[in-house]
């Protein structure tokens, strides 16, 4: 039997033996190291007590309304930048004088530290959801600005010229050759979007802010100190990044067919 | 009236800091129904002189009339297939002959109903929703084939259409080419380097030099249709086919005697 006529299930089972295997190994790692060196909770907890925590955080509702408040940000953050990075890229890749103009404040905009933007962000626009998705907005713009120019500027001639002999409009060009065309980029782009654009939310709840992962981290090891908890958050704030960027794969799987 | 009128056609492009001269006075005229095959060797301006009766290409001299009035710019008239299929990969068969009917502003169903004719026309009925990747390069060029005629153009312009397919399969293409001509009653012009298949599909020969293109000579086909490569013309083919290289041997001696 050829792997695709197996059961989805056997299918998906056979797939996740790796990853279950990655696991393990980090636990008992981790385990081991805290054991063998003797760590105390406050320096580093071991699996079991982080495990406990995130169990109880999350029963307790402790970490839910973060958890919400970030997820928001990270959403709406991306959301914008990705608009705005779409649009900037193709603006870039149709006009060189655009490309002049703008491309030295674009890298110069993403080569500033955000960590160092963000209490700026903050103190213009207030801690307010706003300013935190706008630094979210900020963070993932550029590799998506960049991924949608490249996509565009590297689609095949041959292609723009066969739209031309069928007198495509310039905006049909752009939606029904170079939009499709560069789609594997531009989403690809948005899997680096989308991880920065967490950071990005923390960052700005760093900076300011009453509620979020970022602020939960801030006060698990600070007033609360209850390191477990921040440990507990640490792994919130991955496993949110790492669904998020899951859905993006799913995303391009379905709208990029891959070659058989 | 003809189909297709070229007045003193030339063309030059800048290659590097010189100037050269892709096509000088040409003047070409082809029949309503007529099919007319250019030959001439690689470089010698035959895509520029497509390109330029498609319209993609303005002429810098001359003038091209598509049924007694100008071609300015790409005229929806004229149908061109290039050397690769160029279809869009993300779509399926049937997406992509539609596609000219889709860029037109014509509705769903009557889009997919004529590029259904369309394929059906050049025998792939069947694979309207395989991709082009899943295609071998004759089903490919068939589909881009059947995406030229989805528009049904009064005149097709074929630009080496199957010159990167083996000789079997091109040799299948030219006859499915014929009678595909048989039924739509299209004009067409034919741009190609091979002799065999210019004579064969041909009622008129015109055989292009080289730097500066020209059009040096003209070699008619007699033979009667319906052609077939085996039936009874097949012989005649012979004939044009050696004329056609007696006078591209004469045009090279020409050109190096210069």
């Amino acid at each position: 039997m050829s792997p695709e006529q197996r059961p989805r299930w056997q299918r998906l089972l056979r797939e996740s033996v790796p990853v279950v295997a990655a696991a393990l190994i980090f636990v008992v790692g981790w385990a081991a190291i805290v054991g063998l060196g003797g760590y105390p909770t406050y320096i580093l907890p071991g699996p079991k007590v982080v495990a406990e925590r995130f169990a109880s955080g999350w029963l307790e509702g402790t970490i839910g309304p973060h958890f919400l408040t970030t997820l928001a940000e990270v959403l709406l953050g991306l959301a914008a930048g990705a608009s705005a990075g779409i649009l900037t890229g193709i603006l870039l890749a149709r006009s060189r004088l655009a490309a002049r103009m703008l491309s030295p404040y674009i890298v110069a905009a993403q080569a500033t530290p955000i960590l160092a933007l963000a209490p700026l962000i903050a103190l213009w626009f207030g801690t307010g959801l706003g300013s935190r998705v706008l630094i979210c907005a900020l963070i993932c713009f550029f590799p998506i600005a960049v991924g949608t120019m490249v996509g565009i500027r590297s689609v095949d001639p041959k292609l723009i010229e066969l739209g031309r002999s069928l007198r495509a409009t310039r905006r049909q060009r752009l939606t029904r050759i170079e939009v499709p065309s560069a789609l594997p980029q531009i989403l690809g782009s948005l899997r680096i979007g989308v991880t920065l654009a967490v950071v990005g939310a923390i960052v700005a709840e760093w900076a300011g802010g009453d509620r979020g992962l970022g602020v939960l981290i801030n006060l698990a090891r600070g007033s609360m100190f209850d390191i477990p908890l921040m440990f507990a958050t640490l792994f919130t704030i991955a496993l949110m990044g790492i669904v998020l960027y899951l859905l993006v794969v799913v995303i391009e799987r379905r709208l990029v067919r891959s070659h058989p | 009236m003809d189909a297709i009128e070229l007045r003193g056609v030339s063309r030059s492009f800048d290659l590097d800091g010189s100037r050269l001269i892709a096509l000088k006075d040409v003047d070409v005229r082809v029949a309503e129904r007529e099919i007319v095959a250019i030959v001439g060797p690689n470089g010698c301006g035959k895509s520029t002189l497509l390109r330029v009766i498609s319209g993609l290409l303005p002429p810098d001299h001359g003038t091209v009339l598509a049924y007694d009035s100008t071609v300015a710019g790409v005229d929806p008239r004229l149908g061109l297939v290039f050397q690769e299929p160029r279809l869009l990969p993300w779509r399926d068969v049937l997406s992509n002959v539609a596609l000219p009917l889709e860029l037109a502003g014509v509705k769903r169903d009557e889009r997919e109903a004529r590029a259904r004719a369309a394929l059906q026309l050049t025998g792939m009925e069947t694979f309207s929703a395989a991709y082009p990747d899943q295609l071998s390069g004759g089903m490919a060029q068939r589909a881009a084939l059947a995406r030229a005629l989805a528009p049904e153009p009064d005149v097709l312009l074929l630009d080496e259409p199957f010159s990167a397919l083996d000789a079997m399969t091109r040799e299948r293409l030219d006859s499915e080419l014929l009678s595909l001509w048989g039924r739509t009653g299209t004009t067409i012009v034919l741009v190609t380097h091979s002799i065999p298949e210019a004579v064969f599909v041909a009622d008129r020969v015109l055989v292009m030099s080289q730097r500066p293109g020209r059009i040096v000579a003209e070699v008619p086909v007699a033979a009667p249709r319906p052609r077939s490569l085996t039936g009874s013309g097949a012989q005649m083919f012979g004939a044009a086919a050696d004329e056609v290289r007696r006078v591209l041997a004469r045009a090279e001696d020409a050109e190096l005697a210069a």
